[in-house]
């Protein structure tokens, strides 16, 4: 069965946890495609013409939700952006209530982020539409891990048996556990790396090798993922200063020496430069896939909006 | 008038004197009259054959909370009546945080004359400080005098040390007691769970089990120096058990508690951030609840309550983080108990200690016994019939269980207090 018309089981895209090897790969391999396409001068399908796709951010963002709205557009759906800021979330309205008004207004796909782990579930229980996480609290940002797998599969090759280390701010990253998920579900080695206050509690069940100092956790990777600090999700004290942070915990040359040779440096972004990742570090085109990401992310959205409209489309036989 | 009520072909359970024959009891008025094998009972009395089904005391209830913010107050209490009832509760202990706070005198009287309409006894614990703020004690001798000596912040920890051994020291000159929520505030503040893989999964920031291990410990070492009572509201963990054993050991006067989800549920009943699941303390690990049980079984743990808690329906369906802690609990305090007898961990009489007489000689109760004299406060139960816990079907108004369609065993039939049937299962 070929990808384009291959049905996909499930009604939303929640979470990594709960997705099978043969699934990632669909959407991997499906997004591979749009790449594609996404290069040509025109970019333009008319494969979601006449559907509705809402993003719902209750949560600041630039990035994905520009990412959404241009993977919407790319295949034809009208997209409308919500955001907090504008919306009657500020005037108290609860998340259900907003979630049945947005129902009613019959759209076909639904993107949100919230800053509370669950919310997305919690909403996706009370719309009829495909419901898409685009990032909830802690627990998962699984369209992130999704375009970091692709930018690993098409650098690499593969993504089975491969070092990954994910350093610092695991605690407050869903990018991290969506990661974590996806590449042991794939196959490949996932080392935490990180100042023992920002390694959550019981992480190694999770699949994980815990590295508290970064020389030895870099030590023959193949890909370096860096974690944005996300100071404003700390209520004081995890560690003592910036400065001693990017010291033990910034990625420079000097700590990426021990890594493979070839070792491939990641980061969701937004970056804090001079805090976990050395500037020139950042922008070396040799070893870093930073912006690569962003463009895989474009690619990788629109797959999961293809595969979660297929059966409504009727293409799923 | 007198009136005579025989209970005939009954299993008469008493834990107290570890009574457990086929027998009749004998009420009269509001106390029980007689009771064993065959008891005399008068012309004119009232026959009641209940068909070899158990008669034990009425459930004496520690922790129980009645005010929902904004809601009709005296509603509130009737309707918390109706469901001790229906849950063989015959006496509840009412936790002070309702509104107004029950951090004074005639704040007690509101709630006790609230309270004459209700279906069961209501027995409220005034607040150990005043407005529960943890800065100032409230007129704790004042209110011991008047017979109300069990004194609680009930959600909220006493967190300064100084004061918590000045309250130690001030409550035992009037044989007055504490009963302290055991949750450190700077490990629980954040928290919304147990601390551990599951919560790294959720994405849920965690309440470790030191939170509430750290402050019996601290509670304990300010003990030794005073006489004071004291009850620790809920154990959760198997941390916590060994220091309440060695503080038994030491001689000092402490008691503890469990609430029932932490006895049946551990914290995978979240599921996918189901928000009746939320307690506080939280739900814990299996092994935490194993231990828990077993503290129980040893006698280390003296108490089962429910932690009856409405929340309105707005409060529970929002995120987890942002959704209020507890869940009601006294139509399931003795069907649910009774899963330890079914599964062999427990004892039938020892699983009704926790519910009856222990807790009825914590609160310095006449109640909780069947006894010649004593008040005649009965739960008579079926054992053995087994059926889905029903929300739907629950007399409480809000229906925030986390026991929804759990399959159990054991029906509370009939609910007697002062000899007045109070409750009766209609099929």
């Amino acid at each position: 069965m070929s990808s384009d018309n291959a049905p996909f089981p499930h009604q939303h895209l929640l979470g990594i946890e709960g997705l099978n090897e043969f699934e990632i790969k669909q959407i991997l391999d499906l997004a591979d495609k749009y790449v594609e396409q996404n290069r040509r001068t025109n970019k333009k399908k008319d494969l979601l013409e006449g559907m509705t796709q809402i993003n719902l951010f209750f949560e600041n963002s630039t990035r994905t939700r520009m990412s959404f709205e241009l993977a919407g557009k790319r295949l034809g759906a009208d997209v409308i952006n919500m955001s907090t800021s504008t919306s009657s979330i500020k005037k108290g309205e609860t998340l259900i209530d907003t979630a049945s008004t947005l129902n009613a207004m019959r759209p076909d796909l639904l993107v949100v982020r919230h800053d509370s782990s669950g919310a997305v579930k919690l909403l996706s229980r009370k719309v009829d539409c495909a419901v898409l996480n685009a990032g909830d609290g802690k627990h998962e940002h699984p369209t992130q891990a999704l375009l970091d797998a692709l930018t690993i599969r098409r650098r690499k090759g593969r993504l089975a048996r491969l070092t990954v280390a994910i350093c610092g701010d695991v605690t407050h990253s869903r990018v991290a556990r969506s990661n974590i998920h996806l590449l042991n579900i794939m196959g490949a080695r996932v080392r935490l790396i990180g100042p023992p206050t920002l390694i959550p509690t019981g992480a190694e069940k999770l699949g994980a090798e815990i590295y508290y100092n970064m020389e030895e956790g870099l030590k023959d990777c193949d890909i370096v993922m860096m974690l944005r600090l996300q100071t404003e999700r700390m209520h004081g004290g995890y560690f003592p200063s910036v400065t001693e942070y990017f010291s033990l915990y910034g990625l420079d040359y000097d700590k990426l020496a021990v890594a493979k040779e070839d070792a491939l440096i990641m980061h969701p972004g937004p970056m804090n430069r001079g805090v976990e990742i050395d500037a020139a570090v950042a922008d070396d085109l040799t070893r870093s896939a930073i912006q690569e990401q962003v463009e895989m992310g474009v690619a990788v959205r629109m797959a999961c909006l293809d595969l979660l409209t297929r059966t409504k489309r009727g293409v799923s036989n | 008038m007198t009136k005579y009520v025989l209970y005939k072909n009954a299993r008469l359970l008493d834990p107290a004197s570890g009574l457990d024959i086929k027998g009749e009891l004998l009420t009269k008025n509001s106390k029980i009259d007689a009771l064993g094998k065959k008891v005399d009972a008068p012309d004119d009395a009232e026959i009641l054959d209940l068909k070899g089904k158990c008669l034990c005391p009425g459930l004496i209830d520690m922790r129980v909370f009645v005010g929902i913010p904004g809601a009709d107050y005296k509603d509130t209490i009737l309707n918390t009546g109706e469901a001790a009832a229906a849950g063989g509760v015959t006496t509840v202990c009412v936790q002070p945080n309702s509104n107004p706070i029950i951090d004074c005198f005639p704040n007690i009287e509101y709630l006790t004359s609230r309270a004459k309409n209700a279906l069961v006894k209501f027995i409220p614990m005034p607040a150990v400080t005043k407005q529960l703020e943890g800065k100032e004690m409230t007129d704790i001798g004042l209110m011991s005098k008047a017979g109300y000596k069990t004194f609680t912040d009930c959600s909220a920890t006493i967190e300064n040390a100084a004061l918590m051994s000045r309250i130690f020291k001030y409550a035992s000159a009037f044989d007055a007691q504490i009963v302290q929520h055991l949750s450190e505030p700077s490990l629980s503040r954040n928290g919304c769970m147990n601390a551990g893989e599951l919560a790294t999964r959720l994405g849920l920031p965690g309440i470790p089990t030191a939170a509430e291990t750290i402050v019996l410990e601290r509670d304990i070492r300010l003990l030794r120096s005073t006489n004071c009572r004291y009850h620790a509201s809920q154990i959760t963990c198997a941390d916590s058990i060994e220091v309440v054993k060695n503080a038994k050991e030491l001689g000092l006067k402490i008691t503890a508690g469990v609430a029932v989800p932490h006895l049946a549920l551990n914290e995978y009943a979240i599921e996918d951030y189901r928000t009746f699941t939320k307690l506080s303390p939280p739900l814990r690990s299996e092994e935490d609840r194993l231990a828990v049980i077993d503290a129980l079984r040893k006698g280390i743990i003296d108490v089962i309550v429910s932690g009856h808690d409405p929340e309105d329906p707005e409060s529970k369906r929002v995120p987890f983080e942002h959704a209020e802690a507890g869940v009601i609990g006294l139509e399931t305090l003795l069907n649910v108990s009774l899963e330890m007898y079914h599964n062999g961990s427990l004892d039938l009489l020892d699983i009704l200690s926790k519910l009856t007489c222990n807790p009825a000689r914590i609160m310095g109760l006449d109640s909780g016994v069947l006894k010649v004299g004593a008040p005649a406060d009965l739960c008579i139960f079926d054992l053995n019939v087994p059926y889905r816990i029903d929300p739907e079907k629950m007399v409480s108004v809000t229906k925030n269980t986390c026991f929804d369609g759990r399959p159990v065993q054991g029906r509370v039939i009939k609910t007697v207090v002062g000899g007045v049937s109070v409750y009766e299962y209609a099929s």
